[in-house]
Parts: structure tokens; sequence; C-alpha cells
């Protein structure tokens, strides 16, 4: 499963380092976050439910990066 | 300007003021540690959120972001002050220069993000909706259900795909396709969203959601493009996480080494100023100019090329599309018209009208385009059911009974199946035999014609860098060899199957050499395994072809072939911006790098290789939008 987010971050390390982050998180297959249009897209693995995923996906942002915001429901 | 951005560029007008005041007006008589406290008040005003942020990076074990550099740098010469010099500007104004760089970033990044996005958004923010007693409303396009009726204005673009119910006029495509060519439609026709409407008011029923219309799609594609990214941008990345570790080691290194080589050598140490070229090390350490440079002129770039009806669906497509060195084209729809038109009857046996006739009749089931060509050369009305018996013949033709005859139209292959005798034909086109109740008739000759631009734009694309140009046809041989020499391409297969193109496509990708890359281009219709062969599939005339659209890297929306070239020079200026980036700040900052390591720099010459790389980056950027 693949969603879109809408992000908030304030350069281009920061986000790139975001987007490493979310790469380690479980439950997350592959995220790529496009500074350009401030969106994180994240496949999910198998199984995974985003509900579930995505605060954590957040949790490990915030730790490299303080300033962060990932807008989820 | 944001909130946050207004609110950063109050603290910095505060502690600028507050900083001259002091510089100024502070007697010099104070002790060192009543002028440090009266310098930390706008030192915290501007810097507490870096210092707490580099406060959470320490805890959250991530020492290497800008913010702790930021952090140490200035409490190093805050102390250095403290202990030595009693000079504290340096510290203050070297956080508030840091800041205004940033807000000046945050600020150019974010106008040219708004900037690029506007220019490509064809989208309209309203449509009129009609409702059934015929009353105009204006909504939000989201709203409009697939199936209403809306009211187009001249002067408006469309908002939503739909079917024109009254009202005739012109349509200017040229946010589709980039060409300002006027497509004229009526009662019946199909209007694109994105385009604009130039003649009188027309009413459409919607046949798509806002989200699903043309317009909608092109945006998200384009928007979405820079996700793929590029090899420069993983290289950048990596750079990145390299160079800021590196950077702050050899600070380290040169703020004991520098010292203990004096002493070694019997020179004072002269500790306090190799602190300050270490700190001054940690300042140009930022890769924040790198990092953001590569991503916006991509974005750029691809939205530059979207305004010229080029959609690439990808950082990495684009990047594919400078190195392209071998172009391989299908013929039909590419390079020719793919409008097929009867030009020739020979060795009719029968009437030539009749012949036609008959053959339109028998193909008058099919859909391919020579089955289309006869139905239009056809003088008679076509009359279905005088045909019955069809029968597709699968790469061969058809066979039906018209008005109880039996009439055989396709190809030699045909013929030679039905076994009946017949005639080559030596003229160029696409021929059609055709045998009446088991004897030959004759056959038709239909040709199709190059595009005006055909010929331009194989010269074109040599100019541009193709090595080598290949056309594809699953036409005859003598029809390919005159078409190759008018068209000037390298080389040329013909009598190829689909199945086949994938092979030759495979066979040319073999004899690629170092990076270069091959793209093949085609109509999108029947190559969609090609387009993916490929390293590089380009569509052409994809102007509301889904299909298309689906199967293609870069999609061209109109069919002129000069725009394969452009293409490519989009590309190729857009690598080379991307090529100056990369080698200017990285150059920059390890010229600035060398310098303060011998103590000629200092922190203003750190900020500038910082927020001046970064400021010049981003404007050399925004040049591959144009």
């Amino acid at each position: 499963m693949k969603k879109t987010y809408p992000i908030e971050v304030d350069c281009a390390n920061c986000a790139a380092k975001m987007e490493e982050a979310a790469n380690k998180t479980a439950g997350v297959d592959k995220a790529v976050v496009n500074f350009m249009t401030l969106k994180m897209i994240v496949t999910f693995s198998e199984g995974a439910d985003p509900r579930e995923v995505m605060p954590r996906v957040l949790a490990n942002c915030k730790l490299v990066e303080d300033d962060c915001e990932i807008f989820f429901k | 300007m944001n909130k946050k951005q207004k609110n950063v560029l109050v603290r910095i007008l505060v502690s600028a003021v507050l900083l001259l005041g002091l510089h100024f007006f502070l007697p010099e008589t104070l002790p060192r540690w009543v002028a440090l406290l009266c310098y930390l008040v706008p030192y915290l005003i501007i810097g507490h959120d870096i210092l707490r942020k580099a406060w959470k990076g320490i805890l959250h074990r991530q020492p290497f972001d800008e913010c702790f550099l930021m952090a140490v740098a200035t409490v190093g010469a805050l102390l250095l002050g403290l202990l030595r010099t009693g000079d504290f500007d340096e510290a203050v104004a070297v956080m508030l220069f840091y800041q205004t760089g940033e807000l000046f970033q945050s600020y150019a990044v974010g106008k040219s993000r708004r900037s690029i996005t506007e220019l490509m958004d064809i989208r309209p923010d309203t449509a009129h909706l009609e409702a059934e007693d015929g009353s105009v409303e204006t909504v939000d396009p989201d709203e409009v259900e697939v199936g209403s009726v809306i009211v187009v204005k001249p002067g408006e673009r469309v908002p939503i795909d739909g079917i024109v119910l009254s009202g005739v006029s012109a349509l200017d495509t040229a946010a589709l396709t980039g060409e300002s060519l006027p497509r004229d439609v009526k009662p019946g026709d199909e209007a694109l969203s994105g385009c604009v409407n130039q003649g009188s008011v027309l009413r459409l029923r919607t046949t798509r959601d806002f989200g699903e219309s043309t317009a909608s799609k092109i945006m998200d594609m384009v928007e979405n493009a820079s996700s793929l990214k590029s090899r420069s941008e993983a290289f950048i990345t990596r750079f990145a996480r390299v160079y800021t570790p590196a950077v702050c080691f050899a600070a380290l290194a040169l703020a004991l080494l520098g010292p203990l080589v004096r002493l070694l050598m019997g020179l004072t140490p002269d500790w306090g100023d190799w602190l300050m070229r270490a700190l001054t090390f940690l300042v140009i350490s930022c890769p924040c100019a790198l990092v953001i440079s590569i991503p916006l002129t991509f974005f750029a770039g691809l939205g530059g090329a979207s305004r010229e009806g080029v959609l690439i669906k990808g950082s990495n497509y684009l990047e594919a599309l400078a190195d392209t060195g071998i172009a391989v084209f299908d013929k039909t729809g590419t390079m020719t018209q793919g409008v097929f038109e009867v030009s020739a009857v020979h060795h009719a046996a029968i009437p030539e009208e009749e012949l036609i006739t008959l053959a339109a009749h028998a193909e008058c089931f099919s859909t391919h385009p020579i089955s289309l060509s006869l139905r239009r050369a056809c003088a008679e009305p076509i009359d279905e059911t005088r045909v019955t018996d069809v029968r597709e013949e699968a790469g061969g033709g058809v066979i039906a009974k018209v008005d109880g005859r039996e009439v055989a139209c396709g190809n030699t292959r045909l013929m030679e199946r039905l076994g009946i005798p017949c005639d080559e034909c030596h003229s160029l086109g696409t021929v059609v035999h055709v045998a009446v109740d088991g004897s030959y008739c004759g056959h038709i000759l239909i040709a199709d014609h190059l595009k005006p631009h055909a010929a331009e734009a194989i010269r074109a694309l040599r100019e541009a860098g193709v090595r080598r140009t290949v056309m594809l046809t699953g036409d005859r041989e003598a029809a390919a060899k005159q078409m190759a020499a008018d068209l000037g391409v390298n080389s040329y297969q013909a009598g190829l199957l689909p199945q086949d193109k994938v092979t030759w496509v495979e066979k040319l990708l073999a004899e690629k050499t170092g990076s270069e890359k091959l793209a093949f281009v085609g109509d999108g219709l029947n190559d969609a395994p090609v387009l993916s062969r490929a390293d590089l599939g380009i569509a052409m005339g994809a102007l509301g072809s889904d299909a298309a659209i689906e199967a293609a890297d870069v999609v061209l929306m109109d069919d002129d072939p000069l725009k394969i070239a452009r293409a490519i020079a989009i590309a190729r200026k857009c690598m080379r911006i991307v090529r100056e980036n990369i080698v200017f700040a990285i150059g920059v900052k390890l010229i600035c790098l060398l310098v303060s390591a011998l103590g000629l720099g200092s922190m203003w010459l750190a900020i500038f290789a910082d927020v001046g790389v970064m400021v010049l980056a981003v404007l050399n950027a925004i040049r591959a939008l144009r």
C-alpha cells in the first residue's frame, strides 16, 4: 500500500534525514520525501497498518529533526 | 512570508539593534563577565531555538546537525571572548547572520516552490455548474459530479473533462501541448480540462471527476515527478552525509594539531587563533546549500518542460533524457501522420469504385487505420446489412460476404494462404489485395505521409548529440527504405511484428557505450512492451490518451516529432545547471575551508560560504524553468 502525506520541514538536508529515518521504521517498505512539494510518499510493508505505523514514523523523524511535522489523521 | 518567518525577522531586527547599541555604547572599562552578560541578551534572543535544537540533537544522538555546529561555534567564540579577547561581537553576529541566511533560504525556496507550482497550475479554481432549472452557480470544481452540466465562458479554462452539449468554439490547448494551436469543438466533441475557451460560451456534460480530469492528472504527475530521484540527487545526499562529519573531525584536528605542531616547532601555540579557525570550519560544514540546489533544479526543469507540453515522469528520466545516444522510432504515427489515404488502385479487374466499395464493406467492422481509410475512400455510404460472415484472418486481413459474394481483403500472406496468385506492388505504401469469389481483382494502395517536421526532427536530434537514429516499422522493405532515406535516419528495420520490435530494441541496447541511453519513441498505443524495455520510453501525441501516459516515461502531449529534440535540449540544460551547482557549491566550500584553515578566513567568510552559495545556487536553479 502506498500513501502520500503532506509534511513540514525547513531545509533540504533535514528532509533527507527524515527520509532516512522513515525508511528505518518497521512497517515501512520504502519512504520518499519530496522536499519541493513537501510530501512524504510511504509504501507500507505487507499487512502493516498505516494508522499504527505513521505515529512511529513521525517519532523517528522527530528524533533526527526536531522541527518537522507529518500530517496524518 | 509565513508566521514562522515573520517571527524570525522580528528577532533578527531586535537583536541586530541591540548588538549595534552594545558595540558602540558599552563602556570598555566594564569587567568582561559583565560585558558577556550584556551580550548574552541579543545572543539568546536570536539563538535560543538553535541552542535548544542543538541540545535535543545531542539527546537524540544526532550530533552533526547544523544547529549543533552553530551552537559549538558561537559558544566557543563567547568563551574565547571571555577568556582572551574580550570581543563578543563576533559570536552574536555569526548567529545573526546564520539566522538571516536561514530566513532568506526558507523564503527563497518557498517563493520558488510557489512560482514553479503556479506556472504549472492549469487547473481553474472554480466551475460554473448549471442546475436543472437552467440557473448557473459558481462552485469548487471538486464538488462537480460526473454527468453534471457546466458552463465555460469565453476566456476561461475548462475545469473538468467533458463532452460539448451546445456551443461552437475554439479551444487553446497551449497549457497541455505547449503549442497555442486552437482546436475547434462542436457539440459531441470532447473538451479536455486545461484548455482555454477562445470562442463563445460552451456547455459541457462532465465525463470525469475533477481529480481524474486531464489537467489534474498532469499536475499530479509533474509534481510527483521529482519524487523519483535522480542519480545526482542520490550522490549529493550521500556526499552531505560524509561531508559534515568529515569537516567536524577536520575542525577538531585543526584545533588540536595546529597548536601542538607549533609547540613542537618551539613557537607559541596560539590556542585561541587555532580554535577560531576550527570554529569557522564548523560554520562552513553545513551542507544545506548543496542539498537544496539539486532537487530545486530538477523541480524547475520538470516544471519548465511541462509548460512546453513535455511531461517527464521523474527526475531520473530527465537525467536519462540528457544522456540519450540512440533514438529508436516507430514509424507509423510517430514519424508519419498515421492517417492513411487510398492513393491508387492497380491491376483492377473490375471497375475501381466497385473494388473500393467491396473492400470497404468487407472491412467495415474493423477499426484498423487501413479499414478507416478504405471507408473514407468509398463513394457510397457504408451499408452494414450488405455484409455477412465476417472472418478476421490474424496477421492477414479479412474475409467477408458482401452482397453474397465472398470478398477477401488483405496482404500477400493472406493471398498465399488462400492460394490466389497476386501481383507484387512496387510503389510506396501499404497494399491491400482484393479477391472476389476466389479470383484476383487487383490491389488498393494506401499511403501514409511523413509529418511536416519529421526530417527536421531527425536533424535536430543529431545536433542535440544523438549518435544514432533507427526506424523500426512493420512496413515492407521498399517503403521503409524510401522513408528512411527521406528522413535521414542512420538505419531502419522493416517487416517487423510488434514482438520483433522488442528484440530489436534489446539488440540495440547491447550496442550502447558508456553511460548513453536508448530512447524509444512511439505513439503509445500498441508499443507498451517496447516503451518499457527501452531505457527511456517516449510516447507522442498523448493528449487525452491515458494508455500512452501510463506506459511511457516521457510524454509529448502533441505529436510534433521536433519536440523530442526539444525535450532533450531541456534535459541537457537542466543537467548542466545541476552540474554547475554541484561544482560551484562544493568548490566554494572547499576553497573557504582551505582559506580558513590557513587562518585567512573569518566567520564572515564562513557565513558567505553557507548562505551566499545557497542563494546563488537557488537563483541558478530557477534558470532551468525558462
